[in-house]
């Protein structure tokens, strides 16, 4: 019974890139889009999507969360946004940055850059660099569109314009294949932004998500909600040895054993797969995936 | 424990209060209007 006891965080965390690859379908349904070089326009689009989808994309189902956020305080109408702040905290207390590791379609974009095969750099050194999505965040997403406005009072959304590497890789690039139009009216700025996705490309291939590392102000926002939120991740100390290889396995560079609820973890379940006890296991509002699953195999047996 | 539980039953509220809150005074249409029409500045038009 043991064998076949736990296993369901253990489950998830193996079947991780097949949660990815639905979430990036679901988020960007309309595909037939991507050949015709036009966007969706239906009401969905009302509604955010959770993680990292620029709305530009032809095949977007939903609102990108940032870019939505940048378009609410850099119009004329409202200096902040209810509405997706709202949404951030609902998403946040209920999932944290599990959203980074499952449901963001540019998250699964570096996962895949990384499975290139080629030498791999270690982040641990480059832990300072972390902090910088919350300058991103507060710079780009918040001040700088609330602030800077043109004469009617309307703001840039900064972070889309100049740092966002996604509306080139799923809006300028597919729409521009697919639309003489737009592919006219690319200029300086669109060859900056190929730059930065070049550059994340490349980076990606060789460090683990850089982006969500250093960059995403999504993740910055999910971050702040990872040590309350209700999906987290427990470590069992009384099956813990000790051994480290939870550590060594996290590709965020987090001390599971002692912050197994760190800022940084995407909750990948790097360290679930990787322990040799069974300790680590995925919580969601105080219920252990582990008990829930041993409660079922424990009726399956009663039944029997 | 409790102080944590007692954190994410605020934030859920909160989180629901402030989506609701953000819909009636119409910030949904701005996200909407935004979102179905092309992001220029997003693609690198400018």
């Amino acid at each position: 019974m043991d064998k076949g006891k736990k296993l369901l965080s253990k489950k998830t965390a193996k079947i991780r890139g097949w949660i990815q690859a639905a979430a990036t379908l679901l988020t960007n349904i309309h595909i037939t889009n991507l050949f015709k070089g036009k966007i969706y326009q239906g009401k969905t689009k009302t509604a955010c999507v959770p993680g990292l989808n620029c709305y530009s994309c032809p095949a977007a189902t939903g609102a990108c969360p940032i870019g939505a956020f940048q378009a609410v305080v850099g119009s004329s109408k409202f200096k902040f946004s209810y509405y997706i702040t709202g949404f951030f905290i609902l998403l946040g207390v209920t999932l944290g940055r599990f959203i980074c590791g499952f449901l963001c379609p540019f998250g699964w974009f570096q996962d895949l850059l990384h499975k290139i095969p080629g030498k791999k750099f270690s982040t641990a050194k480059l832990k300072p660099l972390r902090y910088l999505k919350y300058l991103i965040l507060i710079v780009f997403v918040i001040l700088l569109p609330m602030v800077v406005t043109n004469s009617i009072g309307m703001g840039d959304p900064f972070f889309c314009k100049y740092i966002c590497p996604q509306g080139v890789l799923e809006g300028a690039i597919p729409l521009s294949l697919g639309n003489t139009a737009i592919r006219s009216a690319l200029g300086k700025l669109f060859s900056f932004k190929c730059l930065i996705l070049i550059t994340v490309v490349v980076l990606s291939i060789l460090f683990y998500r850089p982006f969500c590392k250093w960059i995403c102000p999504l993740g910055a926002i999910y971050s702040l909600f990872n040590k309350v939120s209700f999906l987290n991740i427990k470590v069992d100390n009384s099956k813990c040895v000790g051994c480290n290889q939870c550590s060594k396995a996290c590709k965020m560079d987090v001390d599971v054993c002692k912050t197994p609820n760190h800022p940084e973890c995407i909750r990948c379940g790097a360290c679930i797969k990787a322990c040799p006890k069974n300790a680590i296991h995925y919580q969601f509002m105080g219920n252990s995936c582990e008990k829930i699953n041993s409660n079922s195999q424990r009726q399956t047996t009663d039944i029997n | 424990m409790k102080c944590r539980k007692i954190s994410q039953i605020v934030l859920l509220i909160a989180g629901i209060t402030m989506i609701s809150y953000g819909a009636i005074r119409g910030e949904a249409s701005v996200v909407l209007s935004k979102a179905i029409k092309l992001c220029m500045e997003c693609v690198g038009i400018g």
